[in-house]
């Protein structure tokens, strides 16, 4: 079993800290998730632990079996297991998403290995088989022109192919109707297992209804204010975030 | 003027700076010139290279005549860049040889050119391929076999000299009448010292299946290339040329300036490939024009990697009615390189159609210059021309500039022109790297991705090399 630990992060833009000493630890078979208003640093803590440029870490360490991964490069995260399903993905105009799962496969590979074409075809088929996501998907450029449901399969595709440790899938549900929401969360269920950690952030509860999470938590501020089972999120859904903020002013 | 030396020294550092791997080109190999014309430019440089190649009085007249032109001509510096003041003419060797015949079978070739063959990283496919290859070392084609299939259509496929020789009535005909001598300062240079370059006349109907293909690189210090190609498509013919370039590295300045002409008679089709790699210190003065008959259609695809400056504008002379003329370019500018280059189509008749679309990377410090000539005359009717350039940047000081002169007159023509700046955004790398490719590789794949509309009209062969240029390119381009 896999570990990964975020211990007392701090993270800042430019000046302004966002993350102000936030602890989760996540094991591999798990599905954390992470609720919260907007605002309140849920997409910088998921960048700052893929090693986005943009954010500086002040303080604390992240952890991935038990070693910190804050000095290691964006890719070489990335091939250490930490996948991030992003809440806006990049288009990369003319590259089919064949042909990137491909580099991203290779890259994966330890020196020296040789991609086998016909091998990594046949995965590949296989997991869009498992997503239901039409063969003709791949040959299109890369997130070029998608909807907002496209973009988040084409993320949970690459999620399937690269099979991270752990996986922070960044408001997988923002700009998704209630269809296109089934077939991501069916998706996410698919990869579910023992041998992958999830950490699923979102505003809404209603997410939740589809990934059944072990354990939810809350973040207001930059840090996690409340942990519990899913009944908190269905408290959240009824009182809102206001009541978090009431809570935390008695506390 | 600065010392050339010292300046070719500084634009080979500034790149090392920048970490650009250019060790695929960088390696050299004993030679041996049993003919070497020296340094410098004089009438006598000019006499020795016409004795050493044993050519008819009127050739010999020809190259003096250039020879003058060139002295005459001033250099293109009032419109182009001034980094052309820095070739130093009294530092470059005109001519060399290996003394070698044309080699007939790959046998026959030495074992030194064919390791050259291979650091060069020719794929195992063209190599194959390499029984119908011409390729030049130095100034002589060191190979130069027809396949027979394409002999037995009547195709004559020999480098310029044995052309001269041997089929004098085809070449006088046509040569120097695409782009004449005075055309510009290097196309009488060339002109005067030309050496090398291929020789193709396709008889009418043929129609020739496999691209006849070219490698042409610099292996002398100093030493200037100065080939001259002639390509003849007889009535209805068609053929396709394939020219690839990867120069060793040099510690002074190298000057390549070559003259292509290609004549398409009435419904005939030539289509020339170049995929060019060439080291940082290079100057790349090149004329390419092509003339298309009634009907006829001239395609250019043009590859420019490398380079210090490259100036080169392919261009068509729509001759005859409904002629169709096409150029498709891709040019990338590293760091300290200056890409200058576009396309040139001149309607002069009634129906035809040009197709102009140029795409540009500028890595770094990089510069990329598109330059387009467009010209319709008023009493034209029927014409078309497209024209599409678009703008790829790496790095917020990387440069890019587009001069489009599209002069239409009359109403009876058709004109579209459409421009595009991009640039790879941080956002897009971090994504890519956060699948696990390196930052050389995101920006490899973003760059790849950019041109591959264009490169999918590539044969197979050539758009693998052109990913793996640009693979190499990038990987040396980041910090």
């Amino acid at each position: 079993m896999s570990s990964l630990e975020i211990k007392d992060l701090h993270v800042s833009i430019g000046e302004k800290e966002i993350i102000k000493g936030f602890s989760l630890t996540i094991g591999t078979g798990e599905v954390h998730a992470l609720m919260g208003p907007n605002g309140t640093g849920k997409s910088t803590l998921s960048k700052a632990i893929a090693g986005h440029p943009d954010y500086t870490i002040t303080g604390g360490d992240v952890l991935l079996d038990g070693k910190s991964i804050l000095a290691m490069e964006p890719d070489e995260r990335s091939r250490a297991g930490v996948f991030l399903a992003f809440q806006y993905p990049s288009e990369i105009p003319g590259v089919s998403i064949a042909n990137f799962l491909r580099a991203a496969v290779q890259a994966h590979m330890g020196e020296g290995e040789e991609l086998d074409a016909t091998a990594y075809y046949k995965r590949l088929y296989q997991k869009m088989d498992l997503l239901k996501i039409d063969r003709k998907f791949t040959s299109r450029a890369v997130n070029e022109g998608f909807s907002g449901g496209e973009k988040k399969r084409c993320e949970i595709l690459q999620m399937a192919m690269l099979e991270p440790k752990f996986a922070l899938l960044d408001e997988t549900d923002s700009g998704l109707d209630i269809d296109a929401l089934r077939i991501v969360s069916d998706g996410v269920n698919q990869l579910r297992g023992a041998n992958l950690g999830v950490l699923v952030i979102t505003h809404y509860q209603r997410l939740l209804d589809y990934i059944v999470p072990d354990r939810v938590h809350v973040m207001w501020d930059g840090r996690i204010v409340k942990s519990g089972d899913k009944s908190i999120a269905l408290e959240l859904e009824a009182k809102g975030y206001d009541w978090v903020k009431q809570e935390l002013a008695r506390a | 003027m600065p010392d050339t030396d010292t300046l070719a020294t500084e634009a080979t550092t500034g790149n090392a700076v920048a970490g650009i791997d250019q060790s695929a080109g960088n390696f050299k190999y004993e030679e041996k010139h049993d003919f070497d014309a020296g340094t410098g430019l004089t009438a006598r440089t000019v006499d020795y290279i016409s004795s050493v190649k044993k050519e008819a009085p009127w050739i010999h007249d020809f190259r003096q005549q250039a020879l003058k032109t060139f002295f005459a001509k001033p250099l293109p510096t009032h419109w182009a860049t001034r980094d052309l003041e820095n070739i130093n003419f009294d530092k470059i060797r005109y001519y060399l040889s290996n003394g070698q015949k044309p080699k007939r079978t790959w046998e026959e070739v030495p074992d030194d050119i064919k390791r050259t063959f291979e650091r060069l990283g020719i794929p195992e496919q063209e190599r194959k391929f390499l029984a119908g290859v011409e390729a030049q070392f130095d100034s002589e084609a060191a190979y130069s076999n027809i396949k027979e299939a394409v002999s037995k259509q009547g195709v004559i496929f020999v480098n310029s000299t044995e052309g001269l020789r041997e089929h004098p009535e085809i070449f006088r005909k046509w040569f120097g009448k695409v782009i004449p001598t005075g055309d510009n300062k290097f196309s009488a240079l060339n002109s005067a010292v030309f050496s090398g370059g291929s020789f193709i006349y396709v008889p009418p109907g043929v129609k020739v299946s496999h691209p006849l293909q070219a490698y042409f690189r610099i292996n002398a210090e100093n030493f200037g290339q100065f080939e001259r190609t002639l390509i003849i498509a007889d009535e209805g013919a068609e053929v396709t040329y394939m020219e690839g370039c990867t120069a060793p590295k040099f510690t002074t300045t190298t000057l390549h300036s070559a003259v292509v002409e290609l004549v398409a008679l009435k419904g005939a089709k030539i289509q020339y490939i170049t995929v060019q790699n060439w080291s940082s210190n290079v100057f790349n003065l090149v004329t390419k024009r092509g003339l298309a008959h009634e009907e006829a259609e001239i395609k250019w695809i043009d590859c420019n990697i490398g380079s210090r400056l490259t100036m080169k504008y392919p261009g068509v002379v729509l001759k005859g009615r409904k002629a169709r003329g096409e150029v498709v370019s891709i040019a990338l500018a590293n760091d300290g390189q200056h890409q200058d280059t576009g396309a040139k189509m001149i309607h002069a008749a009634d129906e035809t159609t040009s197709n102009i679309v140029a795409k540009s990377i500028s890595v770094g410090q990089g510069r990329s210059t598109y330059r387009g000539v467009v010209h319709i005359p008023a009493h034209l009717k029927g014409c078309k021309n497209n024209t599409e350039c678009d703008a790829l940047l790496i790095n917020a000081n990387s440069r890019t500039d587009t001069y489009p002169a599209i002069t239409i007159r009359g109403s009876a023509n058709n004109v579209q022109h459409e421009a595009s700046v991009s640039k790879v955004s941080e956002e897009q790398i971090f994504y890519m790297r956060q699948r696990g490719l390196t930052e050389g590789q995101a920006m490899s794949l973003s760059v790849n991705g950019f041109i591959n509309d264009l490169t999918r009209q590539f044969p197979m062969e050539y758009s693998v090399e052109l990913k793996r240029l640009i693979d190499l390119e990038m990987e040396g381009s980041v910090g």
